[in-house]
């Protein structure tokens, strides 16, 4: 079994080589917007893991938070609504080396990109997810998400949802994930604690982000959560157990967790892999030359 | 001309179409040229299928018309075939599973009653075997010889050794010589001639020439008939280290795809009109952040489901057309595996050269059927050029999108210092930074973005310079001249030499790159040409629409189909005696 974080140059750094930043991009967000915690927590992450900025690839679709890629100074791929994942897996498999971040919203990642979300999570790829989680719709000025709440009034439900909102920590558990974290904004240390040790977790790591809408969502707000998230370090949770972590992932109410809900530790889709234990395959060599005799299988 | 076709059909699951392809792998052995046609359903079992192999010394570009030797598995087989039986055919059936009346043949073809079932029971109770002896039987009418039989039947196992190898090979030997005693060779039968061929299917051509031009990552979502393209990569993965990856849908297969490429290898996927039609959005994706990727696009039967087992040429205009706004892109249509082998190479350098998606368009007449090819047709030694091509400016950013006169700018690939950008799906700047949101409409980003959509076209021009040249097949002053496009060439080319046998002089109007349309080469020859005729297998025309939107030029006469069914030679002649006048002569 290959074994891919020894290709990836997570720890190596140098004088000469920057560490991530921010870009000359501004954010675009509306004052006050949760996901401004969400792009500091990940280039804080960043800069702590010491990883060269050329050596990242931040991925997102399209949503208020998917233009977070244009705010760092890596690379990064600002994909179509609901893509950010399969791109993203894309990435990482043509280059294992790399440091792979996936972010987007609730609508992107749970609506249209439902069934990436699931899949790319039964995989194993070993990328990081985080996803700003406000429970609206933003970009499209205020529609009902895939998490907003039942009975909660928006422009396409003026009378309220009457749908059940997903719940992307259950999802996960049940889908394979092998990092499993819920973090706040309105809390940038642990928020940024969760995303440090989800990068360096070998697997699908998966960062659902209650990033309140101050623009579009005045029922989940940062009071609302302020009033409502405890920590489940300090809950004495014990991360290795899938059945407690099922459980945790049900609360939703007065008391809602946050922090490490799962943690697993399995092969990886890159270990599983064989073509891949050759090296990152941008760097493996390329044709048939060498290779003449599948030709003989025509013959 | 030495030439025989030999035809087989049963039912599903009763193993035609191995059959078939051990008659065709025969032929091709014995050095002739073979087109082999598998004609099946979207049932795993019953419903009719049947295989035709013909077998050449002058290479066939489609199966023909007719059979000279049929194996009947079952009695529907001898219902549906028989008119299309040539004089002198050979009829093989077995009597212990149905009687043919003496009576009920055609005038001038004979039968032999060959005891298949008997045969099989001397080595097993599986009844399957009979086929082998069946087999055994046509090889000899069509005079392959034992040895060489059975040198391909044995490869048909592949590593599989044991009881059933042996009793096939000793099942097809004694049909062979139950063949032998009782009949003489077929009237048509064939002879070896020299060096073997290789035998291909067009799905396999595309697949060996995309890893021939350095495909690394193939994401793909089955679907007939572009799925044995996955499955010839997945069989080679390790040996030639392409990752292959049977994505969750058709939206993830090209997402990965686009994502693999802006990773730094050369990137693909494949499907048929129904997954194209989900990869529509990426597409696009693809052409804004000039991403390479290339797009295998065999079309089937549609609308919707369609005919997921039948042929048609229905989506060219869904090719032109996929996705919102403009964007540059190619289409390349081979008509044959030998050809597929180089567009799957072309489609590559294009998509590099040009940074934007290029689409190679199959149907399942030449994805799924058979063609022989001569080593010196298929180079495997392919230049395979650096993918990064920018350098980190010394000063300044680096503009992933800089303005240039060809439209195509230098590209870097993570893991690269210094050259970091983002690929935005929004419209963007020369560094790569969003004019979508907040400066859409700001007078000097209004200019900017017309500048970055002026870039981008400038490719189509590059694109229709660079890609695959048009030609005209035959004289150039011949009175006929057909327009078409992919597998429908097939039949013409073999029309083209009966026609001429029959007086009527013709040429054909190939265009290996059917978009961006070589406008000039076509107009030119359309111009000059006295009579036309555009064969296509759909219902509108779309490639004869493409021309007279391009150039103006109408063409009056059409022979379309669109029943699922492949051309046949002798429906492109019908249609040019008429068209020529000569009809009913």
């Amino acid at each position: 079994m290959a074994d891919s974080s020894a290709s990836a140059p997570r720890e190596t750094t140098g004088p000469a080589i920057p560490v991530i930043g921010k870009s000359d991009t501004k954010p675009t967000w509306c004052p006050g917007c949760g996901d401004f915690s969400v792009l500091a927590a990940v280039e804080m992450a960043l800069k702590r893991l010491k990883i060269p900025s050329h050596n990242v690839a931040v991925v997102s679709g399209i949503g208020c938070s998917s233009n977070l890629p244009h705010f760092l100074s890596s690379y990064g791929f600002h994909a179509i609504h609901g893509r950010a994942l399969p791109v993203a897996e894309g990435i990482r498999w043509a280059n294992h080396g790399l440091t792979v971040i996936a972010t987007g919203g609730d609508g992107d990642g749970f609506g249209i990109g439902a069934g990436h979300f699931v899949h790319t999570m039964r995989r194993n790829v070993d990328l990081t997810y985080v996803t700003m989680d406000n429970q609206i719709y933003g970009l499209t000025t205020g529609q009902a998400s895939p998490t907003s709440m039942m009975g909660q009034k928006t422009k396409s439900t003026p009378t309220g949802v009457i749908e059940r909102p997903i719940d992307p920590i259950a999802l996960a558990l049940a889908s394979g994930a092998t990092y499993v974290a819920r973090g706040f904004s309105g809390d940038v240390k642990h928020l940024a604690d969760l995303v440090t040790n989800g990068i360096q977790h070998h697997g699908f790591s998966f960062v659902d982000v209650f990033s309140p809408c101050v623009t579009y969502n005045k029922l989940n707000t940062f009071d609302f959560f302020r009033q409502r998230v405890y920590k489940l370090e300090s809950a004495g949770h014990d991360p290795t157990n899938i059945g407690l972590a099922f459980q945790r992932s049900l609360e939703w109410g007065d008391k809602i967790p946050i922090g490490l809900f799962y943690k697993a530790d399995l092969p990886t889709y890159e270990d599983l892999e064989e073509v891949l234990s050759a090296g990152p395959l941008a760097q493996q060599k390329a044709g048939l030359v060498g290779h003449e005799n599948v030709l003989d299988e025509f013959r | 001309m030495s030439e025989i076709l030999v035809r087989t059909g049963g039912e599903a699951g009763d193993g035609i179409a191995s059959l078939g392809e051990t008659l065709a792998r025969s032929f091709a052995r014995m050095g002739l040229h073979v087109f082999g046609l598998n004609a099946y359903q979207s049932v795993i079992r019953g419903g009719h299928v049947w295989f035709q192999a013909r077998a050449s010394d002058v290479r066939p570009y489609s199966q023909g018309d007719g059979a000279d030797v049929l194996y009947c598995l079952n009695r529907e087989t001898f219902d549906i075939h028989r008119v299309d039986l040539r004089p002198g055919a050979t009829i093989v059936h077995d009597p212990e599973k149905f009687t043919i009346a003496p009576g009920d043949i055609p005038t001038g073809t004979k039968l032999l009653p060959v005891p298949t079932l008997a045969i099989a029971r001397k080595y097993t109770s599986q009844a399957i075997l009979q086929n082998a002896s069946g087999l055994g039987a046509m090889a000899y009418l069509a005079g392959i010889p034992l040895p060489v039989l059975h040198g391909a039947l044995a490869d048909s196992f592949g590593k599989k050794a044991g009881d059933v190898v042996q009793w096939n090979l000793g099942a097809s030997a004694d049909g062979y010589e139950f063949a032998r005693r009782h009949s003489g060779a077929n009237d048509h039968a064939v002879s070896a001639r020299g060096e073997g061929k290789l035998l291909l299917s067009g799905n396999q051509a595309i697949a060996l020439g995309a890893a021939a031009a350095g495909v690394k990552f193939l994401a793909q979502y089955p679907m007939t008939p572009a799925s044995g393209i996955m499955h010839w990569m997945a069989a080679h993965s390790r040996e030639l280290g392409i990752v292959v990856k049977q994505a969750e849908d058709e939206l993830a297969a090209i997402n990965m795809a686009v994502g693999a490429s802006f990773g730094g290898v050369r990137a693909m996927t494949a499907t048929s009109g129904g997954g194209f039609s989900l990869m529509v959005e990426a597409l696009g994706m693809a052409g804004m952040t000039e991403t390479p990727v290339v797009v295998v696009e065999s079309q089937r039967a549609g609308p919707s489901t369609g005919l997921p087992t039948k042929t048609e040429q229905g989506d060219l205009h869904l090719m032109i057309g996929a996705g919102q706004g403009e964007f540059p892109r190619a289409i390349l249509a081979p008509s044959h595996p030998k050809e597929a082998y180089r567009a799957a190479i072309d489609a590559f350098r294009l998509a590099e050269e040009w940074q934007t998606p290029v689409l190679l368009a199959s149907d399942l007449h030449l994805s799924e059927n058979f063609a022989t090819v001569d080593a010196d047709e298929i180079p495997v030694d392919v230049p395979i050029p650096p993918i990064a091509t920018a350098t980190a400016p010394a000063t300044g950013d680096f503009l992933r999108y800089a303005y240039t006169p060809s439209g195509v700018s230098p590209r870097s690939i993570p893991g690269q210092p210094g050259l970091q950008f983002v690929a935005g799906s929004d419209e963007h700047d020369e560094k790569g930074h969003l004019i979508s949101d907040v400066k859409a409409g700001v007078p000097i980003w209004v200019a900017e973005r017309a500048k970055m959509m002026d870039k981008r076209m400038r490719k189509l021009e590059g694109l229709r310079k660079a890609a695959p040249p048009p030609f005209l097949e035959g004289p150039r002053g011949a009175g006929l001249t057909f327009v078409a496009w992919g597998s429908t060439v097939g039949a013409i080319r073999d029309a083209m030499p009966i026609l001429d046998a029959q007086g009527i002089a013709s040429n054909l109007l190939f265009l290996p790159t059917v978009f961006p349309l070589p406008v000039d080469f076509v107009s030119s020859v359309l111009e000059s040409a006295r009579t036309t005729l555009l064969v296509e297998a759909n219902y509108s025309g779309q490639l004869g629409q493409l021309i007279r939107q391009e150039t103006g030029i109408p063409l009056p006469h059409r022979l379309l189909k669109y029943d699922g069914e492949p051309f046949y030679p002798h429906e492109i002649v019908a249609k040019a005696r008429e068209v020529t006048g000569r009809g009913g002569q």
